[in-house]
């Protein structure tokens, strides 16, 4: 029997255990209880076999929760906000006002669309000059108010498209960059899906960043990577091997501060993510939140002059 | 004459006659003309016969834009430890070997203080034969460091671009190299001292869209290639083809992203022209 069927089987057992449970009074919890935690051992040991490349499929699997899910389960009253005011707006980035933790704050979220026709909406989560330009201004707005910037990421990178070009999307990426540096206020990045290259590192400089255990951040996707290195796109299990583009490889870096749990996954069962995701934004917003402007601009930014790996020439 | 201040820092031998170069002849890709080495070089590497231009060593580009003499090597005695330990079809380690040796560089990028044309400035200036002049740590903290420097020591900061972008073989290191060199350029800001980006052929994808767009003032060496995306990638996307000028200095102008386009022979004069305003 596979592995997943294995699971599935525990997970069915679990289930009408719980069921004979509340309906005929019988004690059985020491059962769930076992049972319960021989599913969590397997779902772990299922979870270290899986490669970078599986990884790779979770992050962009079609069941993964959307970043406007995450926006709808923790935040109240969210309030988009609309147009870079010269472009036009750009529906891959979703942004407005929102209250959080009992706080206005501001989100910025790559949203790839939860479903086909959201998606074309959305231009799958593919970012556009315009969209760049909105996500300043919006850190303008947040910095005005003092508001914190809650900042969700889940691109396959920024358009590359003709227009994007003409209005010069890498200089767009190079202010946003350089904005998020300077910003007054607290900035809480979080990985939720793929986080691809200039694209998501854009929106993604921040005071703390954490990332989901199913979602990946690279310097470039693994087919691209594989196109230019090996000559192939179809290679891109090995380069998504080689680039180790996930969690885990991020933390040991010290590009992320914190690996989210999912449970049995964010495609499977929204609930534990997201509930994860809430506590690790709420603890870090509430740290952040006793430092002043000067110590958070100061933190930050020794956080990125530090950043880098390299040696004293051996020859 | 110490070119280099002690031996903390890299040697790039700047003396033509320990140049090892066999040939005396080169070929002009463009025209197809055999060209004298020497000339090409007195011609700042541009054809003599057809006009067009030779890729810069970077040592090369520091020869045509710094005055004789003046030049100070600052360049960082470091190089990538493979962080990743990435292999592709080959490893990274034979590909920075090799790199190092072709170039006689510890990695794509030289920083030094020197005058223009009697301007003091510390210049970072990349190479494109190493490794595509992809930027990875080493590149960024050489970057960094240079600003530094020119913080320090109150000088213009000027960074000549000819990079493909950020490196792959060090993953998200890399990518984090244009957040390092954006946030190091904010000393620049608050000094008040000027950064004057040049893009050269090519300065695109990770170098692009940080450090080299975020100049005070930005010139594009004539014939560049400026963008974000490659053309193979948008011509994909987009499922059309682009016109031959595409991402060219000269768009980049028409687009108004970059403040000049400036011939290689005027690059130095151009360079002062605007050093003498601040």
């Amino acid at each position: 029997m596979s592995e997943k069927k294995t699971l599935e089987e525990l997970e069915n057992q679990i289930e009408q255990l719980k069921q004979l449970n509340s309906k005929n009074g019988l004690d059985l919890s020491d059962e769930i209880d076992k049972l319960s935690d021989k599913l969590t051992e397997r779902q772990k040991s299922a979870k270290e076999k899986l490669d970078e490349w599986d990884i790779v499929k979770l992050a962009r699997h079609p069941d993964r929760p959307d970043a406007r899910a995450y926006i709808d389960a923790l935040t109240e009253d969210f309030y988009p906000l609309h147009g870079d005011r010269l472009l036009g707006d750009d529906k891959a980035l979703t942004g407005g006002l929102a209250k959080y933790d009992g706080r206005t704050v501001i989100v910025i979220a790559q949203s790839k669309g939860g479903n086909a026709s959201e998606s074309q909406e959305t231009n799958f989560g593919m970012m556009k000059s315009e969209g760049y330009r909105k996500a300043q201004r919006l850190m303008a707005l947040a910095e005005k108010f003092d508001f914190p910037i809650l900042s969700l990421i889940d691109t396959p990178g920024a358009y590359p498209g003709k227009e994007a070009e003409e209005n010069n999307i890498g200089g767009m990426i190079a202010q946003s960059i350089s904005r998020m540096i300077t910003i007054k206020v607290p900035t809480i990045a979080a990985v939720i899906g793929e986080g691809g290259s200039g694209g998501a590192v854009a929106i993604g400089v921040a005071d703390r960043v954490v990332m989901l255990e199913n979602s990946i951040y690279s310097v470039i996707s693994p087919e691209g990577c594989a196109a230019i290195l090996w000559n192939d796109r179809e290679n891109a299990d090995e380069a998504a091997r080689a680039l180790k583009l996930t969690a885990g490889h991020a933390e040991e870096l010290g590009v992320v501060d914190e690996v989210i749990e999912e449970g049995p996954g964010a495609h499977k069962e929204f609930g534990t993510a997201a509930e994860n995701l809430d506590k690790s934004l709420k603890k870090n917003l509430s740290e952040l939140s006793d430092l002043n402007e000067k110590e958070l601009i100061e933190a930050r930014r020794k956080k990125y002059r530090e950043m880098g790996s390299y040696r004293r020439a051996t020859r | 004459m110490p070119l280099f201040r002690d031996e903390e820092y890299l040697k790039v031998d700047f003396d033509e006659k320990q140049e090892k170069d066999e040939a005396l002849w080169v070929k002009c890709k463009s025209c197809g003309k055999l060209i004298f080495k020497k000339k090409l070089q007195e011609n700042n590497h541009i054809c003599p016969n057809c006009g067009a231009y030779f890729f810069l060593t970077a040592k090369e580009r520091i020869k045509t834009l710094i005055d004789t003499e003046s030049f100070v090597d600052e360049t960082k005695r470091i190089e990538s430890d493979d962080p990743l330990e990435f292999t592709d079809l080959k490893t990274y380690k034979e590909r920075l070997e090799e790199a190092q040796k072709e170039t006689e560089m510890f990695d794509s990028i030289i920083v030094g203080k020197g005058e223009v044309d009697e301007h003091p400035l510390v210049i970072a200036v990349m190479d494109f034969r190493f490794i595509g002049g992809s930027m990875g740590s080493v590149v960024g903290e050489q970057i960094a460091s240079g600003i530094e420097l020119a913080a320090e020591e109150e000088l213009p900061f000027v960074l000549i671009s000819s990079s493909g972008g950020a490196r792959m073989q060090e993953g998200l290191l890399s990518l984090m190299q244009m957040v390092k060199t954006t946030s190091t350029r904010e000393i620049l800001t608050e000094k008040q001292l000027p950064f004057i980006s040049v893009m050269t052929y090519p300065t695109t994808a990770g170098v692009e869209a940080s450090i080299a767009s975020l100049g005070d003032i930005t010139l594009a060496e004539k014939g560049a290639l400026i963008g974000f995306a490659g053309r193979k990638v948008i011509e994909e996307t987009i499922g059309e083809e682009l016109p031959a000028n595409f991402q060219s200095s000269d768009f980049a102008y028409e687009q108004g992203i970059v403040d000049a386009v400036v011939d290689r022979d005027n690059l130095r004069s151009e360079l002062a022209k605007v050093l003498e305003f601040f």
